[in-house]
């Protein structure tokens, strides 16, 4: 009876206005101790003091689509900046006719990218269409075959020119990364000091040091009248930094193989290569694919380093428009815009890197 | 299979396998291959670059280093001018290079763990700006960074003549930082050694009592004692001295200030996008570290009777650093490489200096060389205090 009593009881009493909906919330999340609360208004103010100026800058203010010399009149954010020389931002110098090659080119990298997103898709044809996409995307950009002019690399640059670096660069990056870390698990001497001293000397120095090796110091190396053009010696410096990290995060998968799938390979009679190709590498690789996607992930972002050395990348361009004097004083623009596109690839990758590290964890 | 009957004893076996089956000999097979192609391509690179080397007419050898360097540094910690020696040239880079990295790793280790810590706080408000912070500054090449942060001091500061005065005796301008220092006294130098010998009285004395307390049990308030030493000292040296106040305060004359301390726009963006950008991946570290201690841990500390504060600095601290450190040390040293980027800003770091070093003299070789040594040298150094901290503060395991 008692009981009976206790519950009707209870379903009749609705819990206080303050521990549910908005006001529930509030009080759950943001004033849940004087300390709390201090803090909240404290944020508060100092978001009541910076976001409706940025806004006004930005949006209220601001003139979209105009002249330089209109911007410098106006007092906000000069965005027109960006319209008026987007071509020349995405594509540098590429032949102006021809600037649909390097956009049809980065579409499909996009395409091919967005399509590899899904697990289920990986299979051995995707690995061949990536090989006939790069081709293409080659081909685009260079031209001289089916009628496309030929474009000479000095002219790439822009947005295509950063991709390429990144995409190819970690393409190449991945086996040679592969190759250092059995390397430097290898039980023979003198392979596992090569490959230690390589990976611990590459990643001992800044990725700037390699780029201005590649720039005044790789020409010597070659014998008189051969010369290999800047963009290749830049993708040359990029590939053996990236390879020296991609190296160090395959060492990880590797040690994380149970000593049991090396012994049980060997009683099945499978030499070294055997081994490492069908029983090792295919897991340890597996599990190593998040952190080589926040490689991927730097690799992008160093790629802007190439400024240094003065190759035309997305960076670089965006400057010259800066230097431009009908343009000049509009760099925080400039950059938010470049700042975004950096962004918006970054933290798709970095997304998908989180989404896959879940999707992995269930399937192992 | 008429062979396996014969072959029992194991000695006999060495005979029947051919030398390319056995893989301790097939090893040394490839080892010395390995070898002997590292070696060739080895000596074609320094053949050819010897003869481009005697072609061009470059020098080669360190020579270079005792002759007048004839460019001016812009900042320096030494005294330099162009007269000097590229060695003393050289070494303004390296020093620009480390006052930077040091000065950015503190800024970083503390913002980062502010943000770090902040992320993780059951504030929501903080913790989603913390969470967009962290997300934004990670996402936006560092060099970028740089850029925006120098364009910002040069576009929107103003000059000199209409300095932008927050605090009475800070300046900002496109010209820098300027802000005024006490004026030069000879108290100075005493109250740096009260300083001094604060922290070794400070030493000794949380020395004594761990050993007091391990021996009796009996708690020091070792906190709030070494704050009193540490900050009464230098303020009674002060005092005694006759407290002198007079400021050293930068005077607008011409376009520029006089007096006080210039911080210059490159060192400032340089710091400012290092810090933002490294302390975005510290925070990360700090929380994953905070995160990695289970909450059993507070508990069972809380239950044992201890205060806050030791179960911070007893129970919680001693764990997440465990699995802070090591990744910590690699944003450090991400950060210390990362300053080599100043070359694009035009602050003078060491890269910046021998970048300018190989324009002038033409010997690329020895520069980058030394560019190399000098980064592996931080690299290693590091490295090797991180492993050695790290050690000390490892579990110790039955």
């Amino acid at each position: 009876m008692n009981e009976d009593y206790r519950t009707t009881e209870s379903e009749k009493l609705k819990p206080p206005v303050t521990s549910v909906g908005v006001i529930g919330w509030l009080k759950g999340n943001l004033f849940n101790s004087w300390f709390n609360s201090v803090l909240t208004i404290v944020t508060l103010y100092f978001l009541w003091i910076t976001v409706p100026s940025f806004i006004r800058w930005a949006f209220v203010d601001s003139l979209w689509i105009s002249t330089g010399a209109e911007c410098h009149q106006a007092g906000g954010a000069c965005w027109s900046i960006i319209p008026a020389n987007i071509r020349f931002i995405l594509f540098g110098f590429f032949p102006y006719e021809s600037q649909w090659r390097p956009l049809l080119a980065m579409i499909l990298l996009v395409g091919l990218l967005y399509y590899s997103q899904n697990r289920n898709h990986w299979k051995k044809s995707l690995a061949y269409a990536w090989i006939l996409g790069l081709f293409i995307m080659g081909l685009l950009m260079k031209g001289g075959l089916f009628g496309l002019d030929s474009v000479e690399s000095t002219q790439w640059g822009g947005l295509p020119l950063t991709l390429l670096l990144s995409v190819f660069g970690l393409t190449a990056a991945y086996p040679l990364g592969v190759v250092l870390a059995l390397g430097r698990q290898s039980k023979m001497p003198a392979i596992k000091t090569v490959c230690v001293i390589y990976i611990e000397l590459i990643r001992g120095v800044p990725l700037i040091t390699l780029l201005f090796m590649s720039s005044v110091v790789f020409p010597l190396f070659l014998p008189e009248g051969i010369t290999v053009n800047k963009i290749l010696r830049a993708q040359a410096a990029i590939i053996l930094f990236t390879a020296a990290y991609i190296a160090e995060v395959v060492r990880g998968g590797l040690q994380g193989m149970s000593k049991g799938q090396y012994e049980a390979a060997e009683s099945l009679g499978l030499n070294y290569h055997q081994t490492m190709r069908l029983v090792i590498l295919p897991q340890a690789l597996k599990i190593v694919i998040p952190p080589t996607v926040s490689i991927l992930i730097s690799a992008f972002k160093d790629t802007s380093l190439v400024v240094i050395i003065a190759l035309y990348d997305i960076l670089k361009t965006t400057q010259s428009v800066l230097s431009d004097p009908k343009w000049m004083g509009f760099s925080a623009e400039a950059y938010i815009f470049i700042a975004l596109i950096y962004f918006v690839c970054c933290f798709s990758m970095s997304n998908y890197s989180r989404r896959l590290e879940k999707e992995l964890d269930r399937s192992l | 299979m008429p062979e396996i009957g014969k072959d029992k004893t194991a000695d006999s076996l060495p005979e029947a396998v051919p030398f390319f089956n056995d893989p301790a000999k097939r090893a040394i097979l490839f080892q010395l291959s390995a070898m002997l192609i590292f070696g060739l391509l080895g000596y074609y690179l320094i053949t050819n670059t010897l003869a481009n080397l005697e072609r061009q007419a470059i020098a080669t050898g360190l020579g270079f280093l005792e002759k007048e360097s004839s460019f001016e540094i812009g900042e320096s910690l030494i005294s330099y001018s162009a007269a000097d020696t590229y060695a003393r040239a050289l070494l303004v880079g390296v020093l620009n290079t480390l006052i930077v990295s040091f000065v950015g790793i503190i800024l970083t280790v503390i913002l980062g763990t502010f943000i770090g810590v902040a992320r993780l706080s059951t504030n929501w408000l903080v913790s989603r700006i913390a969470a967009v912070y962290i997300e934004v500054f990670q996402d936006i090449p560092v060099l970028l960074q740089l850029f925006f942060w120098y364009a910002i001091f040069y576009e929107l500061l103003p000059s000199p003549k209409e300095a932008f005065n927050p605090i009475a005796g800070v300046f900002l301008t496109n010209r820098g930082l300027v802000f005024a220092i006490p004026e030069a006294h000879p108290a100075h130098k005493y109250i740096a050694v009260a300083f001094f010998s604060g922290c070794v009285l400070v030493y000794l004395l949380r020395r004594w009592a761990k050993r007091r307390q391990e021996k009796t049990g009996r708690l020091f308030p070792v906190f709030r004692v070494s704050a009193g030493i540490l900050l009464g000292l230098p303020v009674i040296t002060w005092w005694l001295a006759g407290a002198p106040i007079a400021m050293d305060v930068p005077v607008l004359s011409g376009f520029n200030f006089k007096g006080g301390v210039n911080i210059s726009p490159e060192f400032t963006a340089l710091l400012l996008g290092l810090v933002l950008y490294t302390a975005a991946f510290v925070a990360e570290v700090v929380r994953a570290g905070i995160q990695s201690v289970s909450h059993g841990q507070t508990e069972a500390a809380m239950s044992m009777g201890l205060k806050s504060g030791q179960i911070l600095n007893l129970v919680i601290l001693p764990q997440a650093l465990r699995v802070i450190i090591p990744p910590l040390t690699s944003q450090m040293l991400n950060l210390t490489k990362n300053s080599s980027l100043a070359v694009a800003i035009g602050y003078p770091d060491f890269v910046s200096v021998a970048g300018t070093t190989i324009n002038q003299t033409g010997q690329a070789m020895e520069g980058i060389a030394m560019m190399m040594v000098v980064y592996l040298f931080f690299s290693l150094t590091t490295s090797a205090f991180m492993n050695w901290y790290n050690k000390k503060i490892a579990l110790v395991e039955r």
